[in-house]
């Protein structure tokens, strides 16, 4: 028997019953769409985070004053940690090739006033190499001019919900604001950033860093931003960075240097775990569409006994009647499997439309995957009834037994 | 070309052993045209499942052309039912999703003959038994007599050399009934070997030969010469 033959008069046998086909059809486009979207949903999340962390810079270091210890009291003798400056920033800069820009970062929460407005604000101290550092758009003005870090003029730059609560509905160039106790020129506004991993880029204001460490009474900075010149040599770089700074500290290692690997590696184990028990909840729905094939598939055999008995008498072989009834339980998987994964990308694009910032988008991996599994199902779910088929003794089955 | 020796054929229904076939012996020469005949019960069925090769004799043996047919593996029957034999049915067994072509081009689909080959056979059984015109029609949209002659194109399109049918007029009125006989006839005066099931005096008394069973036994084996209508 040819394949083409076998197909169509699968099909044929199919339509004779389109209620039945049709529902447990859909059985298998919800299982194949449900695996296709919860996979779209877990994968959407990982970019989402792993994008976040890109926003941040992935070739980013952080230098944290202090050493933070795993086990032990404070050392009660000597020992004493040494501020981080601005000067360690520029040796770190110069002595150090695997570094890029190092941004000295100071942060202190000030009363910001502009005529009868006012509103506390976060005034971040930073250096002119944060712009690119933090990938910082302007659409309005311009970022911090370079400069000597330690004085620097009295500009600010401002976040874009902070310009409008302070400046709505004008242009904020050149005005004059009160931050504490100083007064600062704006020259540039910074684009809408939204959150990103707890901090709003929107709410800050930046001054240059001699400002920012002189508004908060200190000497030493609050962290340092390192960008490395490439993600491999984090390590390498790492290293060098603690051995300038020991050196600076007489000999004390009192820094911690954290990498952004370590936070989104964990985020991506925990995310690939998440979007893997997503496809595993999603894949019950698929046995338990495959359990419907083979109701359908049984019913049909039960209906169709005399007509199996008739395909015996016509000399149609045991073989015969189970690729029979194997095909169309592969045509039902299948076609429900591709109206699944059509249903599975709808669905994805309706939450990129309700919720344009998440980045849904389905593994290839799930699409072959649910694919196969689903032609899969229709098979291992279609044997049984096809040996039971198979099986009828012609002369009862004629009898319609 | 048929040959039973001491067939026997027993079910077990529950504890009970029943026996359907007692001792058959029985020869049937190529181009014969045979009626077997009795009461419900009495065992017609199944002599004809058993030259039909759709049941197989619990003791004894069938020979068909001097092939031991009881002694093949079951799957060497379908072979010899595609080949071999074509059965008319008495409730007819069309595929009601088939068209009257379809039906007949069935045993040619599983048996993998070409289209081509396929159509053109189809073409010339229905034109045998007066079909062409309904060739497209289903079997709900024909009559019952239209429904067994499709039956009949169907079980001769593999040209087999035995046509088993089974009570054929059994649901028939007695105008098409006759026409379904005829054509049979026909059929056996091209050489075509036919062995009819019925319970229809009548009909049976249309056959040159006449086996009569009653439990299980062969009780009456007469021949008539030229009793032919």
């Amino acid at each position: 028997m040819k394949t083409g033959d076998l197909l169509r008069f699968a099909a044929g046998a199919l339509s004779g019953h389109r209620l039945r086909a049709g529902l447990s059809l859909l059985g298998v486009a919800i299982g194949v769409g449900s695996v296709i979207l919860l996979t779209s949903l877990g994968e959407g999340a990982r970019r989402y985070v792993t994008g976040e962390f890109a926003v941040l810079g992935s070739n980013l270091l952080i230098v944290i004053p202090g050493k933070i210890e795993t086990s032990g009291a404070p050392p009660i003798f000597g020992s004493s940690t040494n501020d981080l400056t601005v000067e360690d920033a520029e040796a770190i800069e110069r002595q150090v090739p695997l570094v890029r820009k190092v941004v000295p970062l100071v942060v202190v929460l000030v009363k910001a006033q502009v005529d009868s407005l006012e509103r506390d604000v976060v005034v971040a101290g930073v250096s002119p190499a944060m712009k690119e550092v933090r990938k910082i758009a302007v659409p309005i003005g311009q970022y911090l001019p370079a400069g000597d870090l330690d004085r620097g003029a009295r500009v600010a730059v401002l976040g874009a919900k902070i310009r409008n609560e302070l400046f709505p509905g004008r242009n904020p160039l050149g005005a004059a604001i009160r931050l504490g106790d100083e007064r600062f020129r704006v020259i540039g506004v910074m684009g809408q950033r939204g959150t990103s991993l707890g901090e709003n880029l929107d709410e800050v204001i930046h001054v240059p860093v001699g400002l920012g460490l002189k508004m908060a009474n200190r000497r030493g900075l609050f962290r340092m931003l390192i960008e490395i010149t490439s993600h491999e040599d984090a390590e390498a770089a790492k290293a060098q960075v603690l051995a300038v700074l020991k050196e600076r500290h007489g000999g004390v290692e009192d820094v911690t240097i954290l990498t952004q690997d370590a936070v989104l590696s964990t985020f991506n184990r925990i995310l690939a775990i998440l979007t893997a028990a997503l496809a595993g909840i999603a894949a019950i729905s698929l046995s338990v569409a495959g359990i419907g094939i083979m109701n359908v598939m049984l019913v049909s055999v039960s209906e169709r006994t005399r007509e199996i008995g008739l395909l015996k008498a016509l000399g149609v072989t045991r073989g015969q009647v189970v690729a029979v009834f194997l095909a169309e339980a592969a045509i039902l998987s299948t076609i429900g499997g591709l109206i699944g994964v059509a249903l599975g990308f709808a669905l994805g694009r309706a939450v990129i439309f309700v919720f344009p910032e998440y980045p849904v988008a389905a593994p290839a991996w799930a699409v072959v995957a649910a694919i196969g599994v689903s032609v899969a199902v229709g098979l291992v779910f279609g044997v049984l009834p096809a040996q039971r088929a198979a099986k009828l003794d012609p002369v009862a089955a004629l009898a319609g037994r | 070309m048929i040959a039973l020796s001491h067939v026997e054929r027993v079910y077990q229904v529950g504890d009970e052993e029943v026996h359907a076939l007692r001792d058959v012996d029985l020869a049937i020469e190529a181009g014969e045209h045979v009626a077997i005949m009795g009461p419900s019960g009495s065992g017609k069925s199944t002599l004809l499942n058993i030259l039909g090769a759709l049941d197989r004799p619990t003791a004894g043996t069938y020979r068909l052309d001097g092939l031991d047919v009881g002694a093949l593996g079951e799957d060497r029957l379908p072979e010899i039912r595609r080949h071999q034999i074509g059965f008319v049915f008495q409730s007819f067994h069309l595929v009601p999703r088939l068209t009257a072509a379809g039906n007949v081009e069935l045993p040619m689909v599983f048996a993998g003959l070409p289209r081509r080959e396929r159509l053109e056979r189809v073409g010339r059984a229905l034109a045998a038994v007066g079909l062409t015109p309904r060739a497209t029609h289903r079997p709900d949209q024909l009559s019952g007599g239209e429904r067994q002659r499709t039956a009949i194109a169907r079980a001769i399109v593999m040209g087999p050399k035995i046509l088993l049918a089974d009570e054929p007029t059994g649901n028939l009125d007695s105008a098409s009934g006759g026409e379904v006989i005829r054509l049979l006839e026909r059929m056996n005066a091209e050489g075509l070997t036919l062995i009819v099931v019925t319970h229809d005096p009548a009909i049976g008394s249309r056959a040159r030969r006449r086996i009569r069973l009653a439990d299980g036994r062969v009780v009456e084996d007469v021949r008539q010469p030229g009793s032919v209508a």
